[in-house]
């Protein structure tokens, strides 16, 4: 007879039943072994072609941002207008715009603006969203209410039009100044999704048997939180501030090409596009080159952040 | 397509002596990217005119799987049906185009469901869901439709048919919805009625008063009604026959009164001395040990091997035939006449 | 229903005040002087400054000075006078000529994103993890990566310039025709959206379970796509569109911007390069209003739609 019990109870582990087991649905039930969730991610991960190509870009992106002497050897800076709109020589390979600055060089060089802008809003998005979110979702009640009332609030702001506003107080042209307000503007005003996402990881692990188990162990709310808790709106959170960051580079760039983001300067896509926009008709490489490298960069991120969410909430596919 | 009512034939209808309707040897598998889940191997059983017959079993044992090849409504893909006959009045509905088959479904074989509240459309009145079936299928007008809409609604005793007839379902109570798909059900009198687990999201007051009521209907109807349930208390005043199903197959199969006296399968032994009874004081309730197979690795031989307290080394072996065991009786165990002796005791 | 209404309209009330408080405050408060601060780098002439000061009660001081001139501009913003840009033309008339002109363009984009954008959504709902569904996702994808300030201008260059397809620019009484190209570009974001959003919609409707009762009714399957499961997919759809008409209308800035359409984004876009305090506030406040109505007549829509909210 204990040969057949252990047969059983061998059969119950892996018997993970489904989550209705009925109808329509038999017990779909794990396989030989039960496989993590990021392993599952990973997987599909490594078979998704997106996943490698915005990977690539964003590495290459990064690259170009931190040295920019890497790929082009012209200074972006030495404008001369006896070059207007010269076709391409000496290093220029897309030739000169309309200032009489090399194309290429300036939009390698627009890089680093656009890639700090990005990092910098995501980061301080990052930590109010977290901050926020882990408060709201932990202690629920009348601090997730009023917290929850705040997100709806912002989230419910014009983004463009709120950005207008609050970048025409900045009176100053200042690079770093100016700089500094674009991210600061961005993140006030763009935390609001990602602090969703965590409040409801945080929700969901905070029902977790573990953290539950750690309470009654007597670990205070804040080693709760940041031990248990974090770990786990952490995932979620890096994916969306990924996709966050190519929105905040192109809400910069948009700023910049209205002429209200970063100063003059600073060489950013933006405004080389409206430049280039401008001038279209003389010349059209000066627009197509730095509108090439804004949509890329904006793209790597979306898509990479689209791809890595994608493996994690395969629900849909 | 058109909307063209295919009237069977009353000449070709249930042919002499057989069943209203019968399964045979139905073979069902669902294929999923993690593999294949074999969810109904071989089940068989019939519905004669008039009768009710019970399916019994665990959720997982393909009860309502087996309820969803009849109607034609199974999701392919991930389901498969592999192999088998659903013959409804002798003509075997598993061959016919699909334009048939939805003839068959509402007006000759209709279907409840577990949980009312989702399977009725949120965004429309119960009152319009009922009239649908009756427009599209009968050619009905609208105001006939309404007509015969709140008529149904009053058969199935909802109070105020005609006030009630706009409203939406999440207006209406657990019970009340449950009515409101019966009614919807029975729009164009069908012969077979299947219900699938009626009362499974309900209170326990309305359970029996959902259960009366379509015990009820049967009869005043003349329907015949397959009843699904994991519930044996359920069954016991309303069914005539049982089929007990375990890991799709169908294990036990007897009429209600000799199957409670003495169960011939050791699960269904199992599975009845799990209900508390009222009448025996102090009693230790027995559970039966362990968990429902994994359809995507059921055991060996009989598949209720690892959980059976009679299990041999033929039950590892040996997958059971059915043993017939008299008065229309079959019980697929190796050892069904021990098991019944044992259980009239 | 009446109840819910009346309740979104007091949020609304109150989400008015909020933001045009912020707005307001944003503007004015705390500058050194707050008639440069309108006017930016450009000089200020003693008439203007004079108009000014009279305008928004900058004689008045302290905190009780801010909301006496606060609940002032809320008054005159109530009233429809919205004061004088720095060019001296009336703010009002400039936004009645704009108007119509963007609510043209906001209609284009809308009709672009429903009949594209929902259509192919059923589609790719329908047929899900299929070749259409596939590409349609890895397109919607691309729109939704490449910013207005890129899509515009090359649109602009490509369709209008270089292939000569569209009138490059609109001018002063644009057509329909003129006004076309513009509505493609300011409509394709949201008809990427509505597209996603349609698909996973019905997907998810097509396996709920009323489903499964309506083919267990033996309704034809046109049917049940077309009744049953549209009509749940739509609620979701239907309210983003709702949403989306009021960002296409205060949302047209870049686009505007680019094709030289004089609507009341153009007119925004010229007040901040052309740094006009006042017009630029004016608008912005509209913009605030037209915000907040177009949402709360989505709220309204919503619960038309789905009874489920109507009898909350």
């Amino acid at each position: 007879m204990s040969d057949f019990e252990t047969v059983a109870a061998s059969e119950n582990q892996a018997a993970r039943r489904g989550p209705s087991g009925e109808p329509g649905t038999p017990n779909q039930v794990a396989t030989q072994k039960p496989r993590s969730l990021a392993g599952d991610a990973w997987r599909d991960l490594r078979r998704n072609p997106i996943f490698w190509v915005s990977l690539a870009l964003v590495l290459i992106v990064a690259l170009m941002a931190v040295a920019p002497g890497l790929f082009t050897a012209n200074d972006p800076k030495d404008c001369m207008l006896s070059r207007q709109n010269a076709g391409p020589s000496g290093g220029a390979i897309f030739g000169y715009g309309f200032q009489g600055c090399d194309t290429f060089s300036r939009a390698v060089y627009g890089t680093q603006a656009s890639l700090l802008v990005g990092a910098l809003s995501a980061v301080i998005t990052g930590v109010i969203a977290l901050t926020v979110g882990m408060l709201a979702g932990y202690f629920g009640g009348w601090v997730d209410a009023v917290l929850s009332r705040a997100i709806d609030i912002v989230l419910g702001i014009p983004l463009l039009l709120a950005a207008i506003v609050l970048l025409k107080r900045v009176g100053t042209d200042s690079a770093n100044v100016r700089l500094g307000a674009v991210v600061l503007v961005l993140a006030i005003l763009g935390w609001t999704t990602a602090a969703r996402v965590v409040r409801s990881s945080v929700i969901t692990a905070k029902e977790q048997d573990y953290v539950a188990a750690a309470r009654m162990l007597g670990a205070g709310h804040g080693r709760i939180m940041l031990r248990h808790i974090l770990p786990n709106a952490l995932a979620p959170a890096i994916v969306v501030l990924t996709i966050a960051l190519g929105s905040f580079i192109a809400a910069e760039a948009t700023l910049s090409f209205l002429g209200i983001g970063l100063s003059q300067e600073t060489i950013s896509w933006g405004q080389d596009i409206d430049t280039g926009r401008i001038h279209m008709r003389e010349s059209a490489t000066p627009l197509l080159v730095p509108s090439t490298f804004l949509a890329l960069t904006v793209l790597a991120f979306i898509m990479l952040g689209d791809a890595i969410r994608d493996a994690f909430d395969p629900k849909l596919r | 397509m058109t909307d063209a009512v295919i009237q069977p034939t009353p000449a070709s209808a249930t042919p002499e002596g057989g069943h209203l309707l019968e399964i045979r040897d139905l073979h069902v598998e669902f294929r999923t990217h993690e593999g294949v889940a074999k969810v109904i191997n071989g089940v068989s059983y019939h519905l004669n005119a008039g009768e009710t017959l019970a399916v019994l079993g665990e959720s997982g044992s393909g009860k309502s799987v087996t309820a969803q090849a009849i109607m034609g409504i199974l999701d392919t893909p991930p389901a498969h049906i592999r192999s088998g006959q659903i013959l409804y009045q002798g003509r075997d509905l598993l061959t016919q185009s699909e334009e048939q088959r939805r003839q068959v479904r509402g007006k000759e074989i209709a279907m409840i469901f577990q949980d009312a509240l989702s399977a009725l459309n949120p965004v429309f009145p119960v009152g319009w869901q009922i009239a649908e079936t009756l427009r599209t299928r009968e050619g009905m007008s609208r105001a006939d439709a309404r007509r015969r809409a709140i008529e149904l609604m009053d058969l199935v005793k909802i109070p105020a048919a005609e006030r009630r007839i706009g409203d939406y379902p999440h207006q209406f109570s657990g019970g009340m919805r449950q009515r409101v798909m019966i009614a919807m059900a029975l729009a164009l009198n069908p012969k077979v009625l299947i219900a699938d687990e009626p009362t499974t999201a309900l209170d326990v007051t309305v359970q029996a008063q959902i259960m009366d009521l379509l015990a009820d209907l049967r009869r005043d109807l003349g329907m015949a009604m397959i009843l699904i349930t994991h519930d044996l208390g359920v069954v016991a005043g309303v069914a005539d026959r049982i089929a007990v199903m375990y890991a799709g197959r169908i294990v036990e199969h007897a009429d209600v009164r000799s199957l409670y006296r003495a169960p011939a399968h050791p699960y269904t032994k199992g599975l009845l001395e799990s209900i508390p009874r009222l009448d025996v004081r102090g009693q230790e309730l027995a559970t039966i040990k362990g968990l429902p197979p994994n359809l995507m690795r059921i055991p060996s031989g009989c598949p209720f091997h690892p959980r059976c307290p009679y299990v041999q080394q033929v039950c590892v072996d040996e997958v059971p035939h059915d043993l017939v065991l008299g008065d229309g009786r079959t019980s697929a165990c190796h050892f069904a006449q021990e098991v019944r002796d044992d259980s009239a005791r | 229903m009446f109840r819910y209404i009346l309740r979104r309209l007091l949020q609304m009330v109150l989400a008015f005040f909020g933001t045009t408080l912020i707005v307001y405050a944003l503007m004015f408060a705390g500058q050194g002087d707050p008639i440069q601060a309108l006017a930016g780098e450009r000089p200020v002439t003693a008439a203007q400054r004079a108009y000014l000061t009279e305008k928004y009660h900058l004689d008045a001081t302290g905190v009780g000075g801010f909301f006496y001139r606060y609940f002032d501009y809320v008054r005159s913003l109530l009233q429809g006078d919205l004061g004088q840009s720095l060019t001296g033309r009336q703010i009002g008339d400039i936004l009645q000529q704009a108007w119509p002109v963007t609510v043209k363009l906001a209609l284009i984009a809308l009709a672009v994103a429903v009949i594209f954008g929902v259509t192919a959504g059923v589609i790719a709902g329908i047929r899900r993890a299929g070749i259409f569904d596939n590409s349609t996702l890895v397109l919607t994808l691309l729109v939704l990566g490449i910013p207005t300030i890129v899509l515009a201008p090359l649109a602009q260059y490509f369709l209008g310039v270089k292939w000569q397809l569209f009138p490059p620019t609109a001018g002063a009484e644009p057509d329909f025709y003129a006004l076309l190209l513009p509505g493609i570009v300011l409509g394709s974001l949201s008809l990427a959206t509505a597209l996603r959003l349609t698909r996973t919609s019905v997907a998810e409707n097509l396996r709920a379970d009323y489903v499964r009762t309506a083919r267990s009714k033996g309704l034809l399957k046109r049917r049940i796509v077309s009744v049953h499961v549209l009509r749940n997919s739509l609620i979701p759809v239907v309210t983003f569109l709702g949403v989306e008409l009021g960002n296409l209308m205060s949302g047209a800035i870049i686009t505007e911007g680019v094709f030289n359409i004089p609507g009341v984004g153009f007119n925004l876009f010229r007040g901040i390069r052309t740094e006009d305090g006042p017009l630029v506030v004016g608008i912005v406040s509209v913009l605030v209003v037209v915000y907040l109505v177009s949402n709360l007549l989505v709220d309204v829509l919503y619960a038309v739609l789905d009874p489920r909210i109507r009898y909350e």
